[in-house]
């Protein structure tokens, strides 16, 4: 029993992460028609934001230490974080260690200029272009945002910890009445499983609640006709996409912790959440959010001593098998509209 | 003649020529010279190109012709390799069966992967074809490692004893035509320029024409009208009494079949295979080169190839000392600056370049190389004609 | 006994009541028209003709063999050709091999392997595709790329491509759809000349009356689903069931 809780808790974390950026692909894909091959690029560029700030808030200058030496008996050359200036030492230190989690104002809005600029300069003249011409031409995009990030930041995983007060494990086990250390489950897991459905329903709220929301629901049921109604629907587009950047980029900035940036997380990804949409039902938001879920437990699953004892690898191939039954039994996905794409 | 039309004919025979020839073509530069470095004309890269040539025609046989996009090709690629090498290491070290083998064995596990994922069109399709991709990949790395070797891959090893091959004790056997060594080559001074014919790239070179001339024939043929009706309208194809599903299933599997005679071929000279060759990108990476060539057309495929493996290879070798060394003669200050800003595109970022052409390919040129070329042609032509008639004016029609 | 027996066909979508107790009867050799207002079912019948829907209930006889449950390419193949609304044609490819694409199917079937061969050296099909494009009056144009012809003239090939298989029964879709007047007159005469000249029937769902009081021998008004009345044009045009039909009660 402690087992299967335990798992289902390890897949919350990448399925929460496969939610997100399903979620912002479905976005893309029922309102604009697009076909986002850049989708994991976003998710990347969002963790590399977190790596970005981080480095700003470490910046600092030499300054030589009369009262230390070094080894060889010189005054010692110590590195000030300029923030140990502004602020103090404790509290310039308090801020650098919770620099992922403040990487989120500085990335929100880099992800929608990203996002913005995406649309504006490339996806909006792919609109009436087959979908096979939207795949390969972000797929190209994909490929040029990888190798820049590459450029820039170099080819090895830059380690981003989580900041010193979610360190820890929680004795999840302890609290539900097991024997203690049964169960153990990372803060930071915990709150990235909470902060994606903070999004997750944010995302939703803003879809059912506003009159924004609705305009683009309606534009993703049926484009054609809120065009013809005079609604100026390329804006809000442009917005949506903006919006769909952004949560697959705050995806990304909270993941870091908890997989170490590098500049192929986002390929990485991508073929996992495609498929992820697949098996939701393209064009359904709920569907995206419960497959990703679903998958990523599932493959937690699948990962466990017991079972790879049997099969072995099993955890490397359930998600395509599940998605491959999918496709061929009930193509429209789990909770997609009856006859989308059935043919 | 061989069943070709006039014009059909004219390419066959400049690929012909141009393949033969390549030793010279590939090797412009004289050793000695700073630009030697350019050469393609040693055998592991000319073997390269005609063999991912082979793999290239196949995929726009399928992607070109019907419009379906498949991810998930190198899985033939890689599939073809396996049961080349397994035919090496247990039958014959001769090439030919092992070439045969793979086609095999591809066209076998394409029929099946065609049969599942081609229930479903468009997007849905593509995503079938990168899961089966990924699932063999991961099966290969994980689950079948008796079969695959896993992470490391298989090789002839001097423990082998194929059937037919008469090896000594604890002898390696090396892979061969009728006792012709695949690494044969005869190198030729001219002067200071250096002209290496290798066996295992004319062998390659001779299986790419006959492919290339398999490929001019479907494209003209009853079958290759047909899959160009899928790609313009299946309905209309449906509804004039025509079947498209085993069209596509034939295309699929007659480019699957391809693309394991790549497979064959590659492990055919460098007796080797791991499961890399099979991950989704090296699918990505002939999707590219089918697309840069020029996707539907005839030597399109083949000239993306080409592009791509030279830039692989030749490109990514450029570093900065080089670039300083071509810009030497600048004044320092401006020599970096221009160093600076080519660097990020040469070199190990030379995925970049690819990335950036790639894009503007399928933006501006999706024809590709090919009609890249026809443009400038035309161009050419077209100065050449306002020159004549001195700028005479036509009626607007 | 018609050639086409549609007997208590029903299709339901949800709460709607597509089509109920739908029975027809065309016979061989006559062209038979099926109008009725927007909504009444015309297009859901021609989509449970063609393969392209199921119904509910109700039997769709051709030629004694039921059409329901087979693919279209199968009841294409049993000798049903259909002309789409918006013409449906190859638009990548030539006039000529638009032209042979159907000769290939009526002679090689649903599928057949030919890939080797030269498909300019079949001369038969090449020869059969020729003189249909000759009798549509398009000789001229067979190497044009037919996606850049007018829509009179992917009409005039769609036609010509349905004809080259030698259907018992030509289903035509609104086929004047957005057409000018004199398009629309050349499409009348061009049916009027098959119809008179081939062993052919005809089938087509209209809304423009002056083509079906042209054409039609027969007639069947749907409205609501289900036919209202089948008769000869003479006494369609002043019924009143049908003029209610189309005008409301104050009419």
């Amino acid at each position: 029993m402690e087992a299967i809780i335990l798992q289902i808790l390890n897949g919350l974390d990448k399925g929460s992460a496969y939610a997100l950026i399903a979620l912002g692909l479905t976005l893309i894909f029922g309102t604009l028609g697009v076909v986002n091959f850049a989708h994991g690029a976003l998710f990347m560029i969002g963790a590399f934001c977190a790596v970005t700030f981080s480095r700003i808030l470490t910046l600092s200058h030499t300054v030589v230490d009369e009262t230390k030496t070094d080894f060889l008996g010189n005054p010692l050359k110590v590195d000030v974080p300029y923030l140990h200036d502004l602020f103090g030492q404790a509290t310039g230190d308090a801020i650098i260690d919770w620099a992922v989690p403040l990487s989120i104002l500085f990335t929100v809005p880099v992800m929608m200029f990203v996002g913005y600029a995406m649309e504006r300069g490339l996806i909006k003249h792919f609109y009436n272009r087959p979908h096979a011409d939207q795949i390969l031409v972000t797929f190209g995009l994909a490929i040029v945002l990888q190798e820049v990030i590459k450029y820039f930041y170099g080819a090895n995983p830059i380690p981003t910890p989580a900041p010193q007060a979610f360190a820890g494990s929680l004795d999840f086990g302890a609290m539900l009445g097991f024997d203690p250390n049964l169960i153990i489950y990372p803060y930071w897991r915990i709150i990235y499983f909470v902060f994606s459905a903070i999004i997750i329903g944010a995302v939703f709220a803003f879809l059912q609640y506003t009159t924004f929301g609705m305009v683009v629901r309606a534009g993703m049921a049926d484009r054609e006709t809120v065009g013809l109604l005079g609604i100026n629907i390329d804006k809000r587009f442009t917005i949506m996409f903006g919006l769909a950047a952004a949560v697959a980029g705050l995806a990304g900035v909270m993941y870091t912790p908890i997989n170490s940036p590098n500049y192929h997380m986002g390929m990485d990804f991508l073929v996992l959440s495609f498929v992820v949409v697949v098996v939701g039902g393209m064009g359904s938001l709920p569907g995206a959010v419960l497959a990703g879920f679903l998958l990523g437990i599932l493959e937690s699953f699948a990962s466990m001593r017991e079972v790879l004892e049997i099969l072995p690898g099993l955890n490397q191939i359930i998600i395509y098998l599940v998605a491959i039954v999918i496709l061929l039994t009930r193509p429209r996905g789990l909770m997609g509209r009856k006859g989308v794409m059935e043919d | 003649m061989l069943g070709l039309n006039k014009k059909d004919l004219q390419l066959m025979l400049i690929v012909t020529g141009l393949t033969m020839l390549a030793p010279f073509i590939l090797n412009p530069f004289p050793e000695s010279s700073g630009m030697a470095q350019f050469n393609a004309g040693y055998p592991d890269l000319m073997q390269r190109f005609v063999i991912f040539g082979i793999f290239a025609i196949g995929f726009n046989l399928l992607f070109g012709l019907t419009g379906y996009l498949s991810f998930g090709h190198a899985a033939f690629l890689g599939v073809g390799s396996y049961g080349a090498i397994w035919m090496m290491k247990l039958v014959s070290l001769n090439v030919i069966p092992a070439i045969f083998m793979g086609v095999i064995v591809a066209g076998i596990f394409s029929v099946a992967v065609g049969y599942i994922c081609l229930r479903r069109s468009g997007i849905y399709f593509s995503i079938l074809t990168l899961a089966f991709a990924q699932m063999s990949y991961a099966l290969a790395y994980s689950v079948l490692t008796p079969i695959t070797g896993g992470e490391t891959g298989l090789q002839i090893k001097s423990t082998d004893r194929p059937l037919l091959s008469n090896l000594a004790e604890g002898e390696t056997g090396r892979a061969n035509l009728f006792g012709m060594d695949m690494r044969q080559s005869f190198e030729l001074n001219v002067g200071d320029w250096l002209f290496t014919f290798n066996a295992g790239y004319y062998i390659a070179a001779v299986v790419m024409l006959v492919a290339f001339y398999i490929s001019i024939r479907i494209f003209r043929s009853p079958f290759g009208l047909m899959l160009r009706a899928i790609k313009s309208n299946q309905t209309r194809m449906s509804y004039t009494g025509l079947n498209p599903r085993p069209h596509t299933l034939a295309a699929f599997v007659i480019s699957g079949m391809y693309a394991g005679l790549a497979g064959g071929l590659l492990v055919a000279m460098d007796t080797q295979v791991g499961p890399e060759r099979m991950f989704w990108t090296a699918s990505g990476e002939v999707v590219l080169m089918t697309i840069l060539g020029g996707v539907g057309t005839l030597i399109g495929p083949v000239l993306g190839a080409g592009v791509i493996k030279y830039m692989e290879n030749i490109l990514s070798k450029i570093n900065k000392d080089v670039l300083h060394e071509w810009f030497a003669f600048m004044p320092d200050g401006l020599e970096d600056f221009i160093v600076f800003l080519v660097y990020p595109f040469i070199g190990k970022g030379w995925h970049l370049t690819l990335g950036i052409l790639f894009m503007l390919v399928v933006i501006f040129l999706p024809g590709g190389l090919v009609e890249g070329g026809q443009r400038i042609g035309k161009w050419i032509k077209n100065r050449g004609k306002a020159k004549d008639t001195g700028g005479s004016t036509e009626p607007a029609e | 006994m018609g050639i086409l027996e549609v007997k208590d066909v029903g299709k339901r979508f949800g709460g709607l009541q597509a089509l109920g107790d739908v029975n027809l009867s065309v016979k061989e050799n006559t062209v038979h028209a099926i109008i009725g207002p927007n909504g009444a079912g015309k297009s859901t019948l021609l989509n449970c003709l063609v393969g392209k829907l199921i119904p509910d209930t109700g039997s769709v006889m051709f030629d004694g063999q039921s059409v329901l449950g087979r693919t279209p390419h199968e009841i294409n193949q049993m000798g049903i050709s259909r002309v789409f609304q918006t013409p449906e044609i190859f638009g990548d490819l030539t006039v000529l091999e638009n032209m042979m694409i159907p000769c290939f199917a009526k002679r090689d079937g649903a599928f057949r392997m030919r890939a080797i061969e030269d498909m300019m050296r079949e001369k038969d099909i090449v020869e059969k595709a020729e003189s249909m494009l000759v009798d549509m009056n398009m000789a001229d144009k067979h190497h044009m790329h037919a996606a850049s012809m007018s829509r009179g003239d992917k009409r005039r090939l769609e036609i010509g491509m349905c004809l080259a298989q030698e259907p018992r029964l030509l289903l035509l879709d609104e086929p004047t759809a957005g057409m000018a007047r004199a398009d629309t007159n050349n499409t009348i005469d061009l049916l009027k000349q098959i119809s008179d000249e081939r062993d052919i029937t005809i089938a087509i769902i209209e809304h423009d009356m002056h083509v079906v009081f042209s054409l039609a021998q027969r007639i069947t008004v749907l409205a609501q689903g289900t036919p209202l009345v089948e008769d000869d044009p003479e006494n369609i045009k002043g019924h009143p069931k049908v003029r209610e039909a189309y005008l409301g009660e104050t009419a």
